[in-house]
Formats: structure tokens, sequence, C-alpha cells
């Protein structure tokens, strides 16, 4: 009997944890994730849908303003580069409230994007829905899915590598190594992990 | 005579209007005093380039210029991406910041963000409130408003 009060105990105090962490909320790893449609930079939306022969997406929640958004730019082209031929797409979505974070607006990103040269979409998640859903908390925050029977199953949920300061100072690529475990029919060899980022600018918070 | 020990006394003084250096510390020396003490401590995590971190600052000096029984430490994040701690010290010096201030030297945040906190992402800005005398603790993943810090140091009375 005791044993129960305190099994119950435990389970009341998670769900109140649970209810104060927002921010625990989203997706884990081998969750169902949904698809979304968003609107592109070039002004149509897009959906997973929109791409019937990928194996799997890279979605990555970033944004223009955040540093460490910044110091990954380069790196999320060259993995859109990578990945794009082997049917495996990269999509971004910013969903920072541009009210708060002004540089993030739809058309400084239209700006960044034609700037960097983005061959990927760069989605505007306008009611931070998409983001809420899959639990992004930070930017850049990468959510690899992986199609599997009509489903997209999430395979890593984190950052892209080791070293934000400098990819030279790269030991373990993550996002690279879910990916191509992913391809080969391997398992994923980490499938979650943390980084420091720029919390994303949610509405009325 | 006099007038020269005064100025003497206010120059070696460290007095309040000083700016202070922030001391670089490792992941344990934060735990370390993330442990110690009977009292109540407030841990903020910021950065230089963080907005949201630099607009909350102002409640968090006021914290600890009001409340002599509550320590407050910023401790910034900003050596994971520039290995140069002199941006910090030069922001500390400018905004005369008075709280105790830490700066980070870690780097791969992957191996110790959990360390700190289980439930903290990584997100910048985020704020740790612990009470060393009863354990108990509050973590918080967003930009702190008015009046919240003191509503959450009496939830870990």
């Amino acid at each position: 009997m005791k044993g129960i009060k305190v099994v119950i105990a435990v389970m009341v105090s998670g769900m109140m944890l649970g209810a104060a962490l927002p921010h625990n909320a989203g997706y884990k790893v081998g969750d169902d994730a949904m698809d979304f449609e968003l609107k592109n930079v070039n002004g149509k939306m897009v959906s997973m849908s929109d791409f019937p022969s990928a194996k799997g997406f890279i979605v990555i929640f970033d944004c223009n303003t955040c540093p460490y958004s910044k110091a990954y730019n380069s790196r999320i082209i060259a993995l859109s580069r990578k990945y794009m031929p082997l049917n495996f797409p990269l999509i971004a979505i910013n969903a920072n409230d541009p009210s708060i974070s002004t540089g993030d607006s739809f058309e400084e990103m239209v700006k960044v994007a034609a700037e960097k040269g983005y061959d990927f979409p760069y989605l505007v998640d306008a009611t931070q829905e998409v983001a809420k859903t899959y639990g992004a908390t930070n930017t850049p925050h990468v959510f690899v899915l992986q199609k599997a029977a009509g489903h997209l199953k999430v395979a890593y949920v984190g950052t892209i590598d080791d070293n934000a300061r400098k990819p030279s100072g790269v030991t373990r690529r993550y996002v690279e190594d879910a990916v191509d475990a992913l391809l080969a029919g391997r398992p994923v060899p980490v499938t979650q992990t943390k980084a420091l980022g720029c919390g994303i600018k949610w509405k009325g918070v | 005579m006099i007038r020269t020990v005064f100025v003497l006394l206010v120059l070696a003084y460290p007095g309040v209007c000083q700016a202070q250096r922030a001391e670089v510390v490792k992941l344990e020396k934060l735990q370390n005093l993330m442990r110690a003490g009977e009292s109540i401590q407030v841990f903020n995590f910021w950065a230089t380039w963080c907005a949201p971190c630099v607009k909350e600052m102002p409640l968090l000096e006021k914290m600890n210029r009001e409340r002599k029984d509550v320590q407050v430490t910023l401790v910034s994040m900003d050596i994971d991406l520039d290995p140069d701690p002199e941006k910090v010290q030069k922001f500390i010096a400018r905004k005369k910041i008075q709280s105790r201030v830490l700066i980070l030297d870690e780097q791969n945040p992957n191996a110790w963000i959990s360390k700190i906190d289980k439930a903290w992402s990584g997100a910048l800005p985020a704020t740790m409130i612990i009470n060393g005398a009863n354990g108990k603790r509050k973590f918080i993943e967003r930009e702190l408003h008015e009046g919240e810090l003191e509503k959450l140091i009496e939830e870990v009375k």
C-alpha cells in the first residue's frame, strides 16, 4: 500500500514537473513526426509530402540572427548539398517571433537566403506550432527524420556536431553520422545531443 | 595629511562603482559553487551576444543589490563560440556589473549541459535558483520578467 502511494506520488510529481517545463515536450527519438505546410522564402508553400522520393529529412530549426546559426551557416549549406542528391533533403524552419527579433522577419529571411545562396527550403513558422510540436528549443536545432511505411520517424535530435566555434575542431559529426547510418540501414550511433544556442523567441513569453 | 590618507583609502577601497574582473572557471569549480553554502543562490546562464540575457540582467543586478540573503552569480557561456574572454570582461566593466561573474571555460557542451541541469536544453538565457539549506531547486529556461525571481525564491524556501 505504501509502495503504491509512493508510485502515485512520483507519478504526480512527474506530471507536475512536465507541466512546469514546456521545453521538455516535443518529439523523442522513435516518435512519429508530423508533416507541415509552411511558406518558403520564394513565397510557395512547402510540405515534406512534396518530396515523394525522399528517404528522410534533415529538419533544422534555425534563424538569421543567432551567432550559433551564423557559425553553422556554411555547414548547413554543405549538409544540404551532400544529402539532397542522396534523396535526404534538408529543410530549414525559422520560428522566431519577428516582433521580438526583428532580424528574423520574412523579408530578412528572403534576404539571407539570397545572400547565402540557400538551395534548400527556408520556411517561416509564423504560428510557432511546428516548433512547439517538434519541441525545438534553440537555434540551430536538428531533427533527422526517417521515412518508413508512410511514417516520418524521429531518428536523431540535437546539434550538428561537437564544435560550434570552428569546423576544423569538429571530432563528432552527429547529423552526418545519423543520416549515413540511416542510408546504410544501420542503427544511428548517437540519437540525442545537446548544445548551447539562442532560445527560440516565443510569442508572449 | 588627512586628505592624502583619505584619497589613498578611497583609491584602495574596492568600491561598489569599480568594475570587477570575471573569473574564468572549469565546470568542476562551477559545480562546487552550486553545491556550496546554506544560502539561496541564483545562477544565471548568459552570453554577451544573447539579447534577452542582456535585457533581463538588470533584474538580477537588482536582486543582488537589494537582497543580502541571496547570492547572484552570472555565468557567461561566451567561450563556447569565442575563446577570448576579454569581450566578457569589457562588457561587465561597461555595464558596471556588481554581481559575481564567472566565465565557463569548457568545450563540447553536449558533455556537460545535463550536468548543470537535466532539464536544460542548452538554450540561453537560463536561470537556476538553489536553496543550499533544503536542497530545493528551480530551473527556468527563458527570459525572466519583473517580479519573477522573487517568486521563484519564495518557491525554494
